[in-house]
């Protein structure tokens, strides 16, 4: 029957690109095609960007004075709340994957969209419907759970919005899960001809990876915070100690979640980066296994760890030691990818490019990060430096430090692709280096003040904290700025004029550097065979390398 | 779908017959952790108040609890003969089948109905005016048994609506690959295997 295949070629050679296909508001708001749910995505994570990094900027200015000038107590409860709740569920976690990853999957594997590409539209909307019920959360007056909606306080004592915030991460979380279904499905069934396994970009390995740990992680979310509004509207007890219930349960199976959560947000961006250091170094990548390996390594090990975030809660002394070993073995992984991304840059004839500044700067920050995270994963430093600035510095260094830091590389990399256009890569190495220094000028006194004793989720502290406060905020300061350079440069390179960007501009591997800048409908004229290695530089075909 | 048409990005029917089953397994998986929850938190219940839950648990209705877990198991045998029926090209043995899974579906439903008409006279309905525990163990034992097999009654509602429309769709019935009734049966063994763990986390509890 119809098990032939059903691929027409077109006449022409040149199809229109993807953007030039059609202008209706319909075309894109009714859109199946992966690359404009990709840019549907881009913007809608950029204005809740906006709006988080508003609440950051609030709380950085009270931090500057020791008495909390200000914001009430309850305002900085509600400024951090939405800050950390905008910022995971809203930002990071869908940034690379919803963006980057819907863009590239499917050209990236050889093939014409996800497996699903209404499901994936789908996915959009509901991200849309959880995030407007968020914008309601903040103008109503906000909600003081903080991102962790821990019991009793979310379900007796706080006064906010607090069930309409858990409605809202509740259905943003079947947008995550319905990604996580069509990544996986695509990239076991769509594999371009000759694409085997072991021909896989390492950025598809990792969101093979990640969307393990959408599927399997967000429901448990999921059927928590859903216990947590029954338990605030009805009083279920199953989280109340006055009924027997048990509170720690709550912790337990949050941080079954979200453990493996900070794993959504950051193995994107190895993916990312293994990307960035192959493309600038014209390197095969050294490992290629290992490095995909480590990401279903982290997947794995990362379910197994979510009681070092309970070290203190009062779980057995024995629990304690086994999640603080398990922790320890979690940063194996990573550290593997860490030595062989510098293995591929050693004797490379590198191209210094914003993308690739992006990338360095990742692996800097996310080695500090990673690092500290050991540390906290031993039971005797971290009862000491457990819910202080020391935390906050630590996945501060790794969700912006690192993941945010290769979200922006990745932008720089395949905008050309998305947009056809090449930014300024002056503008770009300035913004990188800017964003790398500001990062470290806000959040390295961070570890500093942790380390005497400044606890999180405070905003009256002594005096004698005050200059590292400062620093931190200045920094932040110089950090805004280096966010908002690419908002202008690159939005520039769109205007009637800008440079327009050939197939290949960085020189790299990869089908999706095969088809034009941007793509056509389709992603490609004919459906492409694959009939070489990953990485496997020189290139057959030298493409243009035009510098900027 | 169900028609054999091959949709975009597929070149191929038979890849797409794969993906949407592989689509389907994962979405499972995604409800299993949905309710592995519930059962921790259960787990937990039960560790922290041994005795306590027991005693709650005697409370249920066992014989209603045991002739729903019948009812259930049967009606998912029902969709399983609909998908044989359908790759036998019988498709009105397909339909027959799927209205059976969906009348044994339906009765369930009503056995759940009278069991907690059954629970608000005994006055164990968390939050009605007539609502008087014996103890808090027993209070929330009966919440966590209304979340849980509401819960799952809201899965066989929709469970339901899919076996239906399985049913009424001409396409379906006739397709030998049984695509669409192949996934819908998928769901409801599996809205059924999470009753065959729900069954004795809750009633078998009891028995002494
Ligand atoms: C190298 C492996 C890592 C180890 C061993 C590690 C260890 C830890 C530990 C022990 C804590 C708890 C500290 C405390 O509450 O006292 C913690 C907190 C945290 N980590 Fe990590 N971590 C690692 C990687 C990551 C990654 C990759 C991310 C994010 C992408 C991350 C994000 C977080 C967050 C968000 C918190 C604080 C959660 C909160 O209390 O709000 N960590 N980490
Ligand atoms: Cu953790």
């Amino acid at each position: 029957m119809t098990d032939e295949p059903r691929f027409e070629h077109p006449p022409e050679e040149r199809a229109p690109s993807y953007l030039a296909e059609s202008h209706s508001l319909r075309s894109w708001f009714f859109t199946t095609d992966h690359k404009r749910i990709a840019l549907l995505y881009l913007v809608s994570i950029t204005l809740f960007f906006l709006i988080g990094a508003g609440a950051a900027a609030l709380i950085r200015l009270d931090l500057l004075t020791p008495q909390g000038d200000l914001l009430t107590n309850d305002g900085y409860n509600r400024a951090f709340s939405i800050h950390g709740i905008i910022m995971v569920w809203f930002f990071l976690i869908p940034s690379i994957p919803n963006v980057l990853g819907n863009f590239l999957v499917p050209i990236m594997i050889g093939t014409r969209d996800l497996a699903f590409p209404r499901l994936n539209l789908l996915s959009w909307y509901i991200y849309i419907l959880s995030g407007l019920l968020t914008l309601y959360v903040v103008v109503s007056g906000g909600v003081d759970t903080g991102w962790t909606f821990y019991t009793p306080l979310s379900s007796v004592y706080a006064n906010g919005a607090v069930v309409a915030t858990i409605v809202a991460v509740f259905i943003s979380g079947f947008s995550t899960i319905l990604t996580g279904l069509n990544f996986i499905v695509t990239i076991h069934k769509l594999r371009a001809p000759g694409m085997t396994w072991s021909r896989l970009p390492l950025f598809i390995w990792s969101h093979y990876a990640v969307s393990i740990i959408f599927v399997l992680a967000t429901p448990v979310l999921a059927i928590t915070l859903l216990l947590v509004a029954a338990e605030r509207l009805i009083g279920i007890g199953v989280f109340d100690p006055r009924l027997g219930g048990d509170p720690l349960l709550f912790q337990h199976l949050f941080w079954f979640y979200s453990h493996p959560a900070v794993y959504i947000m950051v193995l994107p961006a190895l993916g990312v980066v293994s990307e960035l250091i192959t493309a600038a170094a014209h390197k095969r990548i050294f490992g290629y296994w290992f490095v995909a390996f480590a990401s279903i390594a982290i997947a794995v090990i990362g379910f197994m760890v979510w009681g070092h975030h309970m070290f203190v809660s009062g779980q057995s002394v024995f629990a304690s030691a086994v999640f603080s070993f398990l922790s320890i073995a979690v940063a194996v992984p990573s550290a593997i990818k860490v030595y062989n991304w510098t293995a591929t840059l050693y004797k490379a004839d590198v191209a210094i490019d914003a993308p690739l500044l992006f990338a360095l700067g990742f692996i800097g920050l996310f080695v500090a990060g990673g690092l500290t995270g050991l540390m906290l994963a031993m039971l005797a430093i971290d009862v000491h430096v457990t819910d202080t600035y020391f935390v906050v510095a630590h996945f501060h260094y790794i969700m912006v430090g690192g993941s945010v830091t290769a979200f922006f590389g990745g932008l720089h990399f395949w905008w050309p692709k998305m947009t056809g256009r090449l930014y300024n890569e002056t503008l770009g190495r300035i913004a990188a280096i800017l964003i790398l220094v500001g990062f470290n000028i806000t959040f390295f006194p961070q570890f500093l003040l942790g380390y005497q004793g400044m606890p999180r989720r405070y905003h009256v502290y002594p005096p004698e904290f005050q200059v590292l406060h400062v620093i931190s905020s200045l920094g932040a300061a110089l950090l805004a700025v280096g966010y908002a350079m690419p908002a202008f440069y690159l939005l520039w390179s769109l205007l009637p004029g800008g440079r327009r960007a050939p197939a290949n501009p960085w020189g790299a591997s990869g089908l999706e550097w095969t088809t034009s800048s941007p793509p056509p409908k389709h992603n490609f004229i004919a459906q492409p065979v694959v009939v070489r290695q990953p990485y496997d530089y020189p290139l057959a075909h030298p493409a243009s390398r035009d510098d900027g | 779908m169900a028609e054999g048409g091959v949709q975009e990005p597929f070149a191929r029917a038979a890849r797409q017959r794969e993906a949407e089953r592989l689509g389907m397994l994962i979405f499972l998986a995604s409800e299993v952790m949905l309710f592995g929850g519930i059962f921790a938190a259960a787990l937990a219940l039960r560790l922290e108040h041994p005795a306590g839950y027991v005693d709650a648990a005697h409370h249920l209705k066992l014989w209603l609890g045991t002739a729903n877990t019948g009812v259930l198991l049967t009606s998912s045998l029902c969709a399983a003969l609909a998908v044989q029926a359908a790759r036998n090209g019988q498709a009105r043995w397909a339909a027959c089948a799927l209205w059976g899974a969906v009348a044994l579906g339906t009765v369930f439903l009503a056995i759940k109905g009278v069991e907690y008409a059954g629970e608000y006279r005994e006055g164990l309905m968390p939050g009605m005016a007539t609502t008087h525990f014996e103890g808090r163990t027993q209070q929330l034992f009966m919440n966590l048994y209304f979340i849980g097999t509401g819960l799952h009654a809201v899965h066989v509602t929709f469970g339901l609506a899919l076996l239906a429309a399985a049913a009424l769709n001409r396409g379906a019935r006739q397709d030998r690959h049984a695509m669409l009734i192949g996934n819908v049966a998928l769901y409801w063994h599996l809205v059924d295997v999470i009753w065959v763990f729900l069954y004795p986390t809750l009633y078998l509890a009891g028995v002494r």
